[in-house]
């Protein structure tokens, strides 16, 4: 009997009992169908945060302050105020990898005024004019700060679409004042909208000024503490800036100087941003700036280190993975579902071969074999899950597409799961219709054309 | 020229610690074109008798030589072929497969011969079949469209329709009444004509008086044969 004539036969037996059939085929049906969206919906939200990701800045890499231990507690990434505007420096003049690199200190719960209008921006950051290089970010308006207003202290400001939107009406705001804790800041550029980040922040919701007029007339020195359990090379602030010739402190009188201990104070930034000079040099970086931080900051061969890198590549996989993870549970339910399904069919296909007990035994006697036999409900079954795969496969897309539609989540299709999904359906119809088609086989003719 | 050749078969049924022995050393040949009826009461034997014939049982011991091939002890593949190929079969309850239309039912067995022949092949065989047996307008009707004696025509057209020396109908008439029993009959007696074995089973004498031989199977032997009306020695 050839395996055409045999699905066609196949057709003929199930199409005798169709709403059986149907109803025999549905845990497939539910089962592909979920394997179905659910890979969609997967690949469409992983597809997302990478493109997110992207928008953020490619091959960007964070220098983060490390964590404090006060009493062996460690207090968390940024307790300590290990990075200086210095660090960022060496790293440049030093680090042959990186491409970029900016300091970023980073104020929040200000309030910006304009007119009568009080605004608290989500986020206000001081950086230097590369930090939009690096951040892939563009002036839609206006100008960036330069680095002569970086090292003036200028107050000057470039801000994100939604702050032109709240505080200013959609009125260009260039050349605008704006006042964030009384101090007057004048408006020089506007950015381009980015939109909301990965995790759902409005990334527009942003003033960005020079890093040197944030620390210093906003947020006030960060200065590191002498109860931390590593010191730093410390760096007075007249030191860092001979040429203004500010007094931080009331210059201390010779007789005071020699008898009280000068108390390290520096400037501390909140992060370093960089790039590296091409993407495939990322891990270089990390070697390199690892290097020479510890060398500055005078790590011992068996201390921490007292900051982290991190780069753009490791919180994608982490966030994919995290998506992965959820992707693969939902799969692993979904695919519970195909086993109880497949269970549903090796039922029914039990008690198909029972009704057609006679039938079995009559083919037998006229020349049917074992093998013909088993053949026959084997390839009935997984005829029976193939077109449940396949109703399964349009139904799973359908309800993407609705995903979609309604809930707005994005999705993209994968020819893989489609491929898999037909695989899986045959397999199931395959095992599940074994022992049901086995049993067939083993049928005595004369039993079985005797049976009523 | 002898189609069928038993040589003392035995059968016994081992169920558990009691054997049951049900054929006690059969002996018989017969030839080619005969037409031949098996008979006896229930529990003599007889359809065990038939069932070993027909290839779907295997003697305890004993040769059985059909067309000159000891298929008794055939591997079950070989004896699948041979019922494809050489036998026909007729049953009591027609068997004909429900919601499949006549034409479908006669050319089933076609489906498991080797030398593969065409679908249309197929058709036209299976359509010359029932032509054969009168039923050219009932080509493609269900069997619960169909009267009982039609249903037992179109069994009788799957059986002829791969063309078998030998046709086994086991009490093909159980299920009908006298006329299409008659009617029924009488197509055996014309397929024997054209050279066709036709073995019957049945405990019916009337039925019995069709064939030109008959074999009289009492408590697992042959006890008496007739031959054309004529006793004969077994």
């Amino acid at each position: 009997m050839t395996v055409f004539s045999t699905i066609h036969v196949a057709f003929k037996a199930l199409l005798r009992n169709p709403t059986r059939a149907l109803l025999t085929t549905l845990g497939i049906v539910i089962g592909i169908a979920a394997v179905i969206t659910m890979m969609e919906i997967g690949n469409g939200s992983s597809q997302s945060i990478k493109s997110s990701i992207e928008k953020m800045g490619a091959n960007t890499i964070l220098v983060l302050p490390g964590a404090s231990r006060r009493g062996g507690v460690s207090q968390g990434s940024g307790s300590r105020m290990t990075l200086t505007p210095e660090d960022c420096e060496a790293i440049l003049r030093e680090c042959t990898t990186v491409g970029r690199a900016v300091p970023v200190v980073n104020g929040q719960g200000y309030q910006a005024i304009s007119g009568n209008i009080n605004y608290a921006p989500r986020q206000i950051s001081g950086s230097a004019p590369d930090f939009l290089e690096i951040r892939n970010w563009e002036i839609e308006e206006g100008r960036n700060f330069t680095e002569r207003e970086v090292e003036a202290r200028s107050r000057v400001c470039l801000v994100g679409s939604t702050i032109v939107r709240e505080v200013f009406g959609g009125r260009s705001p260039i050349d605008s004042e704006l006042r964030i804790k009384d101090t007057a800041f004048k408006v020089i550029g506007v950015l381009k909208s980015k939109g909301a980040n990965m995790m759902g922040a409005d990334e527009d919701d942003i003033i960005i000024a020079p890093w040197t007029t944030v620390r210093l007339r906003l947020t006030g020195l960060k200065t590191g503490t002498a109860t931390d359990t590593t010191s730093i090379a410390a760096t007075s602030p007249s030191d860092l800036y001979p040429a203004e010739g500010i007094a931080f402190y009331p210059e201390p009188t010779e007789n005071a100087e020699t008898d009280t201990l000068l108390v390290p104070k520096f400037i501390q930034v909140d992060m370093i941003l960089m790039t590296a000079v091409s993407p495939d040099k990322v891990g270089d970086v990390e070697e390199e700036v690892t290097a020479l931080l510890r060398e500055r900051h005078r790590l011992k061969a068996d201390e921490e280190n007292d900051f982290h890198i991190r780069n753009s590549a490791e919180f994608m996989k982490m966030l994919t993975g995290t998506s992965a993870v959820m992707t693969n549970l939902l799969l692993g339910v979904a695919l519970i579902s195909l086993i109880v399904g497949g269970v549903g069919i090796m039922n029914i296909m039990l008690v198909s071969v029972t009704e057609r007990t006679r039938e079995i035994g009559l083919r037998m006697a006229v020349g049917a074999r074992s093998r013909d036999i088993l053949q026959q409900f084997l390839i009935e079954s997984m005829v029976l899950c193939l077109v449940g795969g396949v109703v399964g496969i349009l139904l799973g897309h359908g309800s993407a597409l609705l995903v979609q539609k309604y809930l707005n989540w994005p999705i993209i299709s994968s020819p893989e799961a489609v491929v898999a999904a037909v695989v899986v359906s045959a397999a199931v119809g395959v095992v599940f219709g074994f022992y049901p088609a086995w049993k067939a086989s083993r049928l005595d003719p004369i039993e079985a054309l005797r049976y009523e | 020229m002898k189609l069928i050749e038993l040589k003392d078969i035995t059968k016994t049924y081992f169920l558990g610690e009691i054997d049951v022995p049900v054929l006690k050393g059969i002996t018989l040949s017969i030839d080619k074109g005969e037409y031949v009826a098996l008979m006896g009461a229930s529990g003599s034997g007889k359809s065990t008798l038939m069932n070993i014939l027909g290839c779907l049982d295997r003697q305890t011991t004993g040769d059985y030589l059909l067309d000159g091939e000891e298929v008794g002890r055939a591997s079950g593949d070989r004896r699948a072929l041979v019922r494809n190929q050489k036998i026909g079969f007729v049953f009591q309850s027609f068997n004909l497969l429900p919601r499949t239309t006549a034409l479908e039912n006669v050319i089933m067995p076609l489906s498991y011969t080797a030398g593969n022949l065409s679908r249309r092949e197929c058709r036209e065989r299976g359509i010359a079949m029932l032509r054969r047996v009168g039923l050219s307008d009932r080509i493609y009707h269900y069997p619960s469209q169909l009267s009982g004696g039609q249903q037992q025509r179109v069994a009788i057209a799957r059986a002829l329709v791969n063309r078998p020396p030998v046709l086994f109908a086991d009490e093909p008439t159980g299920n009908l009444d006298s006329k299409t029993s008659e009617e029924v009959m009488q197509m055996f007696s014309e397929l024997n004509a054209e050279g066709i074995t036709v073995i019957l089973v049945t405990h019916s004498v009337e039925i019995a008086n069709f064939a030109k031989r008959s074999i009289h199977v009492q408590d697992g032997r042959i006890v008496s044969g007739t031959y054309e009306g004529k006793a004969v020695q077994s």
